[in-house]
């Protein structure tokens, strides 16, 4: 444009600048599209790497992979070193299934309460609540339940105060605000008729909510469930200084216990890189990979189902 | 008459569902707030960290969480702007376009450990550079990229048709109607979403444990050579974060005045969300307002 400003011969103002847009739009396109190789590369980058790495304590130093799954003996510095990492599983599915279980009710009902009982309030106050949630950092949501939770189960409940149970507190209050908001946005995206026609055949509301509305989000909000329990799986910090970081398998969910997660968090700084110990530790955090990958598929299913 | 009493019983559910929230964040908030407030002073904010005497500060740790946050956001925002012009307007819906949202939805979801366990593989392992904040500043990019794109994404499609169609129309090319008709309409929207993942990077602290390092250097402020090892600026030095602070001081337990510092961090750190927060809608709305010449 400063071009044809400039000088004013009829061929400069249409040729060049037609040129210079073709020249412009090339360029856009290969800006535009590198960044989104960048996004494949990356994302394959860590697929591999990780999973090289993560390869090489069955490879390189010859662990049973069932083995290493299924044994319940942690003990990687003993003078039998084992590496059985089911403790460790079991923790980790353990806290992600009890905080959905008391998640996904609560969540679905704030849910629910925000796009059906009282749209006015859920969305002046109900919804910056979960915005705010959703901001507290993790290791602020660690702290609190160092300092609060732990001492009043200490007080209150069997065992020691870290514990599976404070584990699962923790994780419940940090996915609430993610399920909710999906959870949200599934209820408020279903058309107005479904809600008018079962009004109307007199329904009362909770009736409509319970036999119309949730059956027809219901694959979203299993959508909302299943990236909360993601999000559960995958947190490190605040788990970690709430459960106690013990190898064995909880007893009960006032014992401590470990997850994937806490048990790199902690090792991995530690143990020298190429050491077997350290190569189970990349182990786990192959499988905390694969296991997100399953994550994405089930909602991929999921997604698919959707009916509205 | 019996369905009206469910009725009623279930709308009390509800509301008492959603006060639990709302308690549940009051209680949260008065919390860190009560307890950090008294904590934070000039002092506190201006001195450095110490390692096993009571009294550090987070002098270090609050430049190095806004210059990592700074790096980051140089980095991910023109990738993930152009990354979501790339999925609103280039992108054809088929097997390529599938898999790059795959690829997305992949990034969005890895758990930061994760991120933070190949942050670590590639900067410390592979190329041997240690602890640093460009490493940290990467391993946040990663897991920021897919937020920006989402965003610039919807923001882009929620321009409305005929302003793109009207641009078109006047024989202005596509890139040039993406820089002067789209980007501009969706500018807010991008620009709360950046705030907002502002906000969340600022509080990451499992992704940057092994790639940007548990320590820092004892730094000289008015050194600014980018290249010196105690210049703040120097990109290649370790640098612990505000955040991995409170998980350091917590989990090693060197210092005596854990529960003092840890309190008066997390008070800075939730402010601070808070103030990304608040900025976010509150610059959003504005620059809308100009842009659309509303009232």
């Amino acid at each position: 444009m400063a071009k044809a400003s400039v000088s004013s011969s009829a061929h400069d103002r249409l040729i060049l600048t037609k040129n210079n847009r073709r020249w412009d739009e090339v360029r856009g396109r290969a800006l535009v599209t590198t960044c989104a190789v960048i996004m494949i590369a990356a994302t394959i980058a860590i697929t591999i790497f990780l999973a090289q790495k993560g390869l090489q304590s069955f490879f390189v130093n010859n662990i049973h992979p069932i083995a290493y799954l299924t044994s319940t003996n942690w003990n990687p510095t003993g003078e039998n070193a084992s590496y059985g990492i089911f403790p460790f599983i079991f923790g980790s599915l353990a806290v992600t299934f009890l905080s959905a279980l008391v998640a996904a009710p609560l969540g679905i009902g704030a849910a629910i309460f925000m796009s059906e009982i009282s749209p006015k309030f859920g969305k002046k106050v109900l919804q910056p609540v979960i915005e705010l949630l959703v901001g507290i950092p993790s290791v602020v949501y660690g702290f609190i339940g160092l300092v609060v939770l732990v001492p009043l189960v200490r007080d209150h409940l069997p065992g020691n105060g870290f514990s599976l149970f404070a584990g699962v507190v923790v994780l419940t209050v940090m996915i609430l605000p993610t399920v909710t908001t999906i959870a949200t946005d599934a209820m408020r995206s279903l058309p107005n008729s479904l809600r008018q026609g079962s009004l109307a055949l007199g329904a009362t509301r909770w009736q409509t909510i319970r036999k119309v509305l949730i059956p027809a989000a219901l694959p979203s909000l299993l959508t909302a469930i299943v990236l909360g329990m993601a999000r559960a799986f995958g947190e490190a910090l605040a788990v970690q200084m709430v459960i106690g970081n013990t190898r064995d398998i909880p007893g009960s969910i006032f014992d401590t216990s470990a997850t994937l997660t806490t048990i790199v968090t902690l090792n991995i700084g530690h143990t020298t890189d190429g050491s077997i110990e350290n190569n189970t530790l990349w182990s786990m955090g192959l499988i905390l990979l694969i296991i997100s990958f399953i994550f994405i598929l089930v909602v991929r299913y999921l997604s698919g189902r959707r009916k509205v | 008459m019996n369905s009206r009493i469910t009725d009623r019983i279930a709308t009390g559910v509800f509301y008492t569902i959603a006060a639990i929230m709302v308690a549940l964040l009051l209680y949260l908030f008065y919390f860190i707030l009560a307890n950090g407030l008294p904590q934070v002073t000039w002092d506190f904010l201006t001195s450095e960290s110490s390692s096993y005497k009571a009294g550090g500060g987070i002098r270090d740790q609050l430049f190095n969480s806004l210059y990592i946050l700074v790096i980051t956001m140089i980095i991910t925002v023109p990738l993930g702007v152009f990354g979501g012009v790339y999925m609103a307007e280039y992108a054809k819906p088929g097997k390529l376009t599938s898999f790059i949202r795959s690829c997305i939805e992949m990034l969005a979801s890895l758990p930061s450990i994760v991120v933070g366990l190949f942050g670590l593989l590639i900067f410390v392992n592979k190329m041997g550079l240690g602890y640093t904040i460009i490493g940290g500043a990467l391993a946040l990019t990663i897991f920021n990229i897919p937020v920006m794109v989402r965003v610039t994404e919807d923001a882009i499609n929620s321009v409305p048709k005929e302003q793109k169609e009207a641009s078109l129309a006047l024989g202005i090319t596509r890139w040039h109607t993406i820089k002067t008709v789209l980007l501009p309409y969706a500018f807010p929207g991008i620009l709360t979403g950046a705030i907002l993942a502002s906000g969340r990077v600022f509080g990451e602290a499992a992704a940057l444990l092994y790639t940007a390092g548990l320590s820092t250097p004892s730094l000289d402020y008015g050194n600014w050579n980018p290249l010196a090892d105690n210049s703040p600026l120097n990109i290649f030095r370790p640098a612990e974060t505000l955040a991995v602070h409170i998980w350091s001081v917590n989990t090693q337990g060197l210092i005596p005045d854990i529960r003092e510092v840890a309190n008066g961090a997390s008070a800075v750190l939730v402010i601070a969300v808070l103030v990304f927060n608040i900025l976010a809608r509150w610059l959003g709305s504005v620059i809308h307002k100009k842009l659309t010449a509303g009232k």
